[in-house]
């Protein structure tokens, strides 16, 4: 039984990572709302989005442990962020391509003599 | 009776907290672990599908974003984000306290630490955010007067508070949970609960709390920062 115990001791996360992680996530707090104040165009909403995922990165893999989990755990996360993946990329795919496709004029003559 | 008897002699020696169902102490914690995970899923589509919509409105009438954006007061939102980090630094060390076999005090210490800087995150979204949007005129439904300058898009600048209200009061309500659940925690720890071989509930419910930190760091530059601060924007 004292085996098992050594054994499964759980991985201790050093406090050195636990503050570097909660500098770094200050760190990008600023950065985001300083660059926020800075033009940089269509750009500006690509950086504040690229500093917050690379956060929810942080978090996710020291905060909440995910660096030393099993497999599984990974993939749950992977999955759940696939399928957001789905529904974002196929929801704007269909609100954002309904004006691509615009009425050919001469579908409309034919129409009264389909219906 | 038997074999409560046979049961008792056999199992004196498991780590407290071990349910018998499990192989080890291990496959129990990895068990919960993947439990949290499979509700956090849930929990991320969930903030998805306010995510997903808040996208296609925001492509659609991106000017009228930008506006609604400006009426909210970064600096609230920055040091609510501050706040919010902190917390989750206090919340692991609570779960690396019980880890490593510090006192109950110790762990209640940074329980209740994080609980403080939750309430500290409600409190200034109640009194200096949304308080303050009741004021401005800014609260779609209870207190709503477009300003003449925004013209044809009043409309849809308050469909942006509608998202602003939606997500941080969402996201407020996983706030109070929260503190719920950390309740519970410190009740549980002061009970003696917990320790090195056994703190599932501490790790788990650290697992939502980090998640709930995580909507925030989309949300404050999502709805604040959108489009930019600067001069022109």
């Amino acid at each position: 039984m004292s085996e098992q115990h050594s054994e499964h001791a759980e991985h201790v996360v050093p406090m050195s990572t636990y503050v570097g992680v909660f500098l770094a996530l200050l760190v990008g707090t600023a950065l985001t709302t300083w660059v926020a104040y800075i033009d940089l165009g269509a750009f500006n909403t690509v950086v504040a989005l690229v500093i917050a995922f690379i956060k929810m990165t942080l978090v996710i893999l020291f905060f909440m442990h995910v660096k030393y989990n099993k497999g599984l755990t990974r993939i749950v996360i992977v999955a759940a962020f696939f399928w957001l993946g789905i529904m974002m990329t196929f929801m704007l795919a269909d609100e954002l391509s309904r004006n691509w496709t615009p009425t050919v004029s001469s579908w409309d003559t034919l129409l009264p003599f389909l219906f | 009776m038997n074999d409560m008897a046979a049961h008792g002699a056999v199992h004196d020696a498991h780590p407290p907290g071990f349910a018998h169902q499990f192989e080890d102490v291990q496959q129990q914690r990895d068990a919960g672990r993947l439990g949290m995970w499979v509700f956090l899923a849930t929990e991320i589509l969930f903030f998805g599908g306010m995510f997903t919509s808040y996208t296609i409105y925001r492509s659609l009438h991106l000017s009228a974003f930008i506006t609604g954006s400006h009426l909210l007061v970064v600096k609230f939102g920055a040091i609510n984000t501050a706040v919010l980090i902190c917390s989750s630094l206090t919340m692991a060390l609570a779960i690396r306290s019980a880890q490593t076999g510090k006192s109950k005090n110790t762990i209640i210490f940074w329980l209740i630490l994080t609980m403080i800087l939750g309430a500290t995150f409600v409190g200034l979204k109640l009194r200096f955010e949304w308080y303050r949007d009741y004021i401005e005129q800014i609260v779609p439904g209870i207190n709503f007067v477009p300003h003449a300058s925004w013209g044809a898009d009043a409309g849809q600048v308050e469909m942006f508070m509608c998202f602003y209200f939606f997500m941080t009061g969402l996201h407020a309500l996983h706030m109070v949970i929260g503190l719920g659940i950390l309740s519970v925690l410190v009740w549980m720890t002061a009970k003696g609960r917990f320790s090195p071989e056994y703190n599932a509930p501490l790790e788990i419910s650290g697992l939502y709390w980090h998640f709930v930190d995580i909507v925030w760091i989309f949300l404050f530059p999502l709805l604040y920062l959108i489009g930019g601060r600067y001069p022109g924007s």
